[in-house]
């Protein structure tokens, strides 16, 4: 669905979207079937992604989506998303590995019987890591969100940092070992269909001949999941609230809208998706490493929601699919290209560099993103309008950061 | 009760900033029904009381009985929820939204719909949404903007802003209307208009105004009674006709002698 304002003027998104999107999903779906057509081509045919990479993409793309909430919704700098995508990774390592090999559980399991530890099927699995994190980040948020501006990301950024610190030493908490420490928790079990194997369905992807293609198809569904509910919550009462917010705070809360509770749902929900999309690519990768959680991550999800363009569905996905490809696979394809050309220059070594080249080149020529929402857009064109409160010129003392949070 | 016909009953009301007091123990009631203007020169505290009002700022004492409740120390949310709604001095609308939009987040605190609700949209949020756009509309139209509901509110003119300030702040279903200078960059025109739409409201919509004012015509044409600060203290209350003959407001604006 698209705000009636889209319908009645017909730009942006409105049309596009009714035979846009279901083209884009039948082309999605139908990929790993012509993706070798696509690789035989020649010139562009080396450039094409493989299902395999696609699955990564997708994951990411999914976080940026979760990201976009609390960014371009609410408008809410967040530099330690990270911590998201660890926890629901995690919560796939104790949930669905041989990490806690004294109890022996299994439920619908993808795994044999017989192997120790908590074996949950994936599906709940991911609902688990959704929910966890999700209260993840209401714990995170309670007392963070009533920071503004720059203290929020550096507090965000703190938290980030903690992760993967608790990660890391995780090993021996009173003798308890939670996380393995630096080794990480591997191996994950699999996503699979254990219950309906009999209609020939695979009970296990790991071990499936089309593992990538079970993986990917399954990921397109969590994303087009996960489009849908972020489509549908911009566009309800608690949508428009994190709009307001984001365009000024004090008349949000003078209209009505709790500030407190409203920021803790975005940076929740946001956080939801990360965690689903963090437990599914664990259980792809087969593994959670705690070398997988550092900062970088939360810079390069935040580059593909402005890369995109902050709070637009659409620019994410594009956003983040462009940078997750160039992550995964594009790079080093194109710096193999550039050797057989006889250059010695390899990109993949300087690819955070390249990244933020690509985003400071935005901001200059395209600072709305690639696909803009149509209020940033027109914010970035025209300039923000952020007036200090009237008490600033008037009154008194006081600025907008001394008011109370709620 | 003696208040029954209070709706607002603030009591003593003190704010200091460092050592500034920006209003010193003032005593302050507003009848129900009643429009009530609240007048002083640049600086006397004005702003700042309503702010109190309204929760963006905590009294440093005293306290503030809204229709029974007291509400010096709550959030500006729930506040509004109880009942009071506000315009600001300076324009402050979600510039990016549209002017329907700017309703409906004005309607945030009387609707329902939670998250769930917003992903699987029953019909009964459906229907909510649908009433409430409805019902946007028609305040759009009420407050004088009956086309342009889905233009953005920051290429609405300036008059047109102003409306839908008002538009806004009624969309949070008020018992009480708080007018922070809303007339300010009117033409005399627009000002007439205007101050006959107070009325208006008041009748129609059953709520009661404070209105802060400049514009002493607008003052002494709409309000019932005038309560004038100076330096944050209250120095005079009335009737237009008393405050316009007393002594000391008329010093507090002209300055001395020019009461001859």
């Amino acid at each position: 669905m698209t705000s009636i304002a889209d319908r009645a003027r017909g730009i942006a998104s409105g049309r596009r979207e009714r035979w846009l999107a279901p083209l884009l999903i039948v082309l999605g779906v139908l990929y790993p079937w012509y993706e070798d057509t696509l690789q035989s081509l020649p010139v562009i045919g080396d450039f094409v992604p493989s299902t395999e990479s696609m699955v990564v993409m997708v994951a990411f793309t999914m976080m940026a989506l979760g990201l976009n909430i609390v960014v371009g919704y609410a408008g809410l700098l967040d530099l330690g998303y990270v911590a998201f995508y660890a926890v629901g990774a995690y919560t796939a390592g104790w949930f669905a590995s041989q990490q806690f090999d004294q109890i022996t559980f299994h439920f619908l399991s993808s795994v044999p019987n017989t192997q120790p530890g908590i074996h949950v099927t994936m599906w709940l699995v991911l609902i688990a890591a959704g929910l966890l994190t999700l209260l993840a980040g209401i714990i995170i948020g309670l007392p963070t969100l009533r920071l503004r501006g720059d203290y929020l990301a550096i507090v965000t950024l703190g938290f980030g940092e903690i992760v993967p610190q608790v990660v890391n030493n995780g090993d021996d908490i009173g003798g308890f070992d939670l996380t393995h420490g630096t080794f990480g928790i591997a191996p994950i079990d699999s996503v699979g269909f254990p219950v309906l194997s009999f209609t020939g369905l695979p009970d296990n992807f790991q071990t499936s001949p089309d593992r990538a293609m079970w993986f990917y198809i399954v990921a397109l569904g969590l994303l087009l999941i996960t489009v849908f509910c972020t489509v549908r919550l911009r566009d309800s009462r608690l949508g428009r609230a994190w709009i307001a917010i984001r365009e000024d705070e004090t008349a949000a809360a003078a209209m009505g809208v709790p500030l407190m509770r409203t920021k803790t749902w975005s940076y929740a929900l946001g956080a939801f998706f990360g965690g689903v999309a963090g437990a599914y690519y664990a259980s792809f990768k087969g593994g959670a490493f705690p070398a997988d959680f550092y900062f970088n991550i939360s810079v390069f999800l935040l580059c593909m929601v402005i890369l995109g363009g902050m709070g637009s569905v659409w620019g994410v996905l594009a956003g983040g699919m462009i940078l997750a490809y160039l992550n995964i696979e594009g790079l080093s394809t194109i710096g193999s290209k550039i050797q057989d050309a006889g250059l010695n220059f390899d990109p993949t070594k300087y690819q955070f560099g390249i990244y933020g080249i690509i985003i400071v080149s935005m901001m200059l020529l395209r600072p709305a993103g690639l696909i803009p929402e149509r209020r940033h857009r027109i914010e970035m064109e025209e300039g923000v309008h952020d007036t200090p409160f009237y008490d600033v010129e008037h009154e008194g003392t006081l600025t907008d950061r001394d008011l109370s949070g709620d | 009760m003696a208040e029954a016909d209070n709706l607002l009953v603030a009591a003593k009301v003190r704010k200091e900033f460092g050592g500034l007091v920006a209003t010193d123990n003032v005593d302050f009631t507003i009848p129900r029904g009643a429009i009530v203007s609240l007048i002083g020169p640049n600086g006397a505290g004005k702003t700042t009381f309503f702010n109190q009002l309204t929760g963006v700022y905590k009294p440093t004492s005293g306290s503030i009985l809204f229709d029974g409740t007291e509400v010096s120390f709550l959030p500006p949310h729930s506040i509004t929820k109880l009942g009071i709604g506000r315009t600001f001095q300076n324009i402050r609308l979600f510039s990016q939204m549209t002017a329907l939009e700017n309703v409906l987040v004005g309607m945030h605190s009387r609707m329902h719909a939670g998250i769930l609700g917003a992903i699987v949209r029953p019909p009964k949020v459906k229907r909510e949404e649908a009433a409430s756009r409805d019902k946007a509309r028609e305040l759009l139209t009420y407050c004088g903007l009956p086309r342009r509901h889905e233009e953005r509110s920051a290429s609405l003119p300036y008059g047109d802003q102003r409306r839908l300030e008002v538009a806004r702040a009624l969309a949070t279903d008020p018992k009480l209307l708080l007018l922070d200078e809303p007339t300010a960059g009117m033409n005399p025109q627009e000002t007439a208009e205007f101050t006959s739409f107070v009325g208006k409201v008041r009748d129609e919509k059953n709520v009661t105004v404070l209105l802060i004012e400049h514009d002493m015509k607008v003052v002494m044409g709409v309000s019932e009674r005038i309560t004038v600060l100076e330096y944050g203290a209250k120095i005079a209350e009335g009737t237009p006709a008393e405050i316009r003959s007393n002594e000391r407001v008329i010093e507090a604006y002209l300055g001395k002698g020019a009461t001859e």
